[in-house]
């Protein structure tokens, strides 16, 4: 059984993965950019492909296609730039896109027991039934961050 | 009428740090972590061989004083393509010289971003954090991140055990040859 989450209408922004539209919330994305440079470095981390620069941040590219489509991307049009949450922090992360993306109104379901940890929800829109992403599930991360008093964003260095 | 004074705009507090290459990939460290820089060369005279199954990046060890200082070949490390080193990086405060390719250039940074959530994995131990150069992003790595307690624990360990081994070996062929039994003794005397 599904239930009716909230009567009022909510903005999501719909993203494109090849053929298949998914959405995430209006208010966990910061903005939506052109590709630019990934840096690469080791590491182990393997659905972080690199990071890129931007306003002087330097923000993780997670691929989250192989997750979603089951193949990664091999062209992409824009980063979605999102704000994933850590326990009490928020970070931002880059999403590969491969179309355009669109900001909507709609009505969301909530997931069912069901359907996997990185559905949120579900909408209804233009005929399409669409994946509201879950973006704490879909990228990684560590399980449980300790609470920290200092803030990890902007570290300054300590000669 | 006096002129306004220039405002004083507090000095940005940078940190000095040496780029260095390991299979074309650059790091930064901070040269303050950096007690000595070495050729390979050089150190092979004091390095003495090591091996230890479960590490394979660890194949030297250099006796200092009472410790032994393990030799890392970077490459292994971060799991790059193989690359003849040039380089030892001799790290202060730990147990560990790098093999290192090359050094790029010093230089310095202003600012050190901690290492996304994102990453979530071994090389939260690898880095100290991010920093960007010349519009180019730069791990900055964390000088006791290469040997963690308990593999410094089995190194020692396992050099403990071969210093032992080859003790009992020197005993052995130390000792004086013993009687074999009566008749020989008889003859001898």
């Amino acid at each position: 059984m599904t239930l009716i989450a909230e009567t009022d209408l909510q903005s999501f922004v719909l993203l494109r993965l090849g053929d298949r539209r998914f959405a995430v919330m209006a208010n966990q994305i910061a903005e939506l950019v052109a590709p630019s440079r990934i840096f690469r470095f080791p590491h182990r981390t393997s659905e972080v492909e690199g990071v890129i620069l931007r306003r002087g941040r330097i923000v993780p590219v997670c691929d989250v296609a192989e997750k979603l489509i089951g193949k990664g991307l091999k062209s992409r049009r824009f980063y979605l730039i999102a704000q994933r949450r850590y326990g009490s922090q928020t970070e931002w992360v880059a999403l590969p896109v491969t179309g355009d993306c669109e900001l909507i109104n709609a009505e969301m379901t909530l997931p069912s027991d069901t359907d996997a940890p990185h559905v949120a929800g579900w909408l209804s829109h233009a005929g399409d039934v669409i994946e509201v992403l879950n973006l704490t599930a879909l990228t990684p991360g560590p399980i449980e961050v300790p609470p920290t008093a200092a803030p990890l964003q902007s570290q300054e260095a300590r000669p | 009428m006096r002129p306004l004074s220039p405002t004083k705009t507090p000095a940005a507090r940078t940190e000095q740090i040496i780029l260095f290459r390991v299979s074309g990939q650059i790091f930064a460290v901070s040269s303050a972590s950096v007690q000595e820089v070495r050729g390979v060369d050089s150190l092979s005279g004091a390095a003495r061989e090591m091996s230890y199954p479960g590490l394979r990046k660890v194949k030297h060890f250099v006796r200092r004083g009472e410790n032994s200082v393990y030799v890392v070949n970077a490459a292994m490390h971060f799991g790059l393509p193989p690359a003849p080193p040039a380089l030892v990086f001799v790290l202060r405060r730990t147990r560990t010289a790098l093999l290192i390719d090359g050094i790029e250039k010093m230089t310095s940074m202003s600012r050190l971003q901690a290492l996304p959530l994102a990453y979530c994995h071994e090389e939260r131990s690898w880095y100290r954090g991010l920093t960007a150069l010349d519009q180019t992003v730069v791990p900055v790595i964390k000088p006791d991140g290469f040997l963690t307690p308990d593999e410094l624990f089995l190194l020692d360990a396992s050099l403990s055990q071969e210093a032992d081994a080859e003790a009992r070996r020197q005993a052995e062929r130390n000792a004086p040859d013993e009687p074999q039994d009566e008749q020989d003794t008889s003859i001898t005397q």
